[in-house]
């Protein structure tokens, strides 16, 4: 379990983190979301001690992150930054994607067959050799996360995980994180994109100038559009159009497209 | 911020910052350079800057130390050593100065009224403008490297450089990125095409302005004669440490 109390923190005298409390179970999955500059980064910085708290705690798994290296909390929180580019440096691929379990100190069996396993679910063996450089963005953020994945962390944060992705690699993503979830992983996503948000159907955790706005499910957050409106955020597509429909009251926490179709279908055989 | 140091003109600063640059460099005589490094501190205070000042010279303290410790373990005395250290901080402390109270516009108006092309001014300024997104994109990169079980500050001497390499190669990649990008961008919106440019500001040296300019090169004519004629008080008292490999015979 990842847990904050009270934490706070501040850059350069300017607090970023005001007063931060929240609780995240073992296997559960959280979207941390809010505008741009609402501390969001800086709190999943936290969970693998890379930023340490000026007042409170953070424990992960009932340690103190003080008490604990970045090295030794990495083995069970993995993090995958926003940008590729800043952790790309092996001429392969396969070499990229082994450098945290060369650092954790894997042997090259156990090495060879996690790096081959996580290229192949990730749709990267053909280019094992080839040159991270060489790939497209989107490749190259998935490079990032098998280099992450592959030592198979306990709690995974993705930070901004879509961006640079076109429809059927994020559709993948999500399968994929789903899939994670489902084996029993933690999953944070630090994201903007309301959209994918609503495919995942996780727990929301919505953050403001710092502090936690609003905690809960998903649906429960997106249909309170003053909340919506307080954390920068848009409405999802479908709740927007559920919304115009006004006149015939539909439930304001329909997101889903499918259910949206089944509901409208409906509707307009009672009309016709 | 608008202190009497940010107004003043780019020239008269950089003159300040060079006759110290020249002074600590023709001066091996430590209280010289302790002068030189005092001197600066109610310049900082004027331009409220004591804190970032602070900064660069707890960052220059690192190299600042190992300045005096490889001075004196290889047997330079104890003075030398210091001197040595002191000359290194007085050097950061008078471009810092600079460079924290001069924008990097007006450092550009000042090199093209010195004389230099726009391009070679431009070039100059950018690289200045993009110093701190390289030091916050080198700190991304180490959280980066670090959440992957890099542990920087284990190993060997030898070891440790080598576990630079997964930092420096992202910083250069994405330096060399950036650049062409910029370029690109510069070129999309006709950079270059105007060969007579117009400034939309012009620099003008104020009265003030050729006040302090001419007490800095009178300051640093007198230092010079000084240097030259006067001998100074050396504290050079000779404590030496052995040098370090009579420890390996």
């Amino acid at each position: 379990m990842i847990e904050v109390k009270g934490l706070h923190f501040s850059y350069d005298r300017k607090e970023v983190l005001t007063n931060v409390n929240l609780k995240i179970h073992d296997g559960e999955f959280i979207a941390v979301m809010g505008e741009n500059g609402a501390g969001k980064t800086t709190l999943v910085k936290h969970f693998n001690g890379l930023l340490k708290s000026n007042k409170g705690e953070v424990l992960v798994d009932g340690k103190s992150t003080k008490d604990s290296t970045v090295a030794s909390l990495s083995r069970n929180v993995g993090l995958v930054f926003q940008n590729p580019d800043h952790q790309l440096f092996s001429e392969t691929v396969f070499q990229e994607v082994s450098f945290s379990m060369r650092n954790f100190g894997y042997s090259e069996e156990i090495i060879n067959k996690r790096v081959n396993f996580i290229l192949e679910t990730l749709d990267l063996s053909s280019y094992a050799d080839t040159s991270p450089f060489m790939l497209s963005g989107g490749e190259r953020k998935r490079v990032a996360l098998a280099s992450v994945l592959v030592s198979d962390p306990k709690h995974i944060i993705l930070d901004e995980p879509t961006i640079g992705q076109d429809f059927h690699q994020k559709d993948k993503l999500r399968n994929f994180i789903v899939q994670m979830n489902s084996q029993g992983r933690t999953v944070i996503i630090v994201t903007h994109d309301i959209e994918f948000v609503v495919d995942c159907k996780p727990r929301v955790v919505l953050l403001s100038k710092g502090s936690v706005l609003a905690d809960g499910s998903y649906d429960s957050l997106f249909s309170n559009t003053d909340l919506i409106d307080k954390a920068s955020l848009m409405s999802p597509q479908i709740s927007l159009l559920m919304a115009s429909l006004g006149d015939l009251n539909f439930d304001p926490k329909i997101m889903d497209l499918y259910q949206a179709k089944t509901i409208l279908e409906g509707k307009l055989k009672n009309c016709l | 911020m608008t202190t009497p140091v940010h107004r003043m003109d780019p020239r008269p600063k950089f003159l300040i910052a060079l006759t110290i640059f020249i002074m600590s460099l023709l001066s091996m005589n430590i209280l010289v350079l302790l002068t030189l490094f005092l001197v600066q501190i109610p310049i900082i205070y004027v331009a409220k800057s004591f804190h970032r000042w602070f900064n660069s010279i707890k960052a220059g303290a690192v190299l600042a130390s190992l300045i005096f410790v490889m001075n004196f373990i290889t047997g330079s005395t104890l003075v030398f050593s210091l001197t040595m250290t002191l000359r290194f901080l007085v050097l950061i402390s008078a471009f810092s100065l600079f460079f924290m109270t001069t924008s990097p516009d007006d450092l550009g108006l000042a090199l093209e009224k010195m004389g230099l092309p726009y391009m070679l001014s431009f070039t100059f300024t950018t690289a200045v403008r993009l110093v701190p997104t390289v030091a916050l994109e080198a700190q991304t990169i180490i959280d980066a490297q670090r959440s992957r079980g890099l542990e920087l500050d284990k190993g060997g001497i030898v070891n440790r450089i080598r576990k630079y390499i997964p930092i420096l190669i992202p910083l250069i990649v994405s330096a060399i990125r950036r650049s062409t990008e910029l370029a690109e961008a510069l070129e999309s919106r006709a950079f270059g095409v105007t060969q007579k440019r117009e400034p939309l500001t012009v620099l003008k040296m104020k009265q003030s302005d050729y006040l302090v300019a001419a007490t800095v090169f009178l300051t640093l004519l007198i230092g010079i004669y000084i240097q030259i004629t006067i001998s100074l008080p050396n504290f050079d008292n000779n404590v030496t440490m052995p040098p370090i490999w009579q420890f390996w015979d």
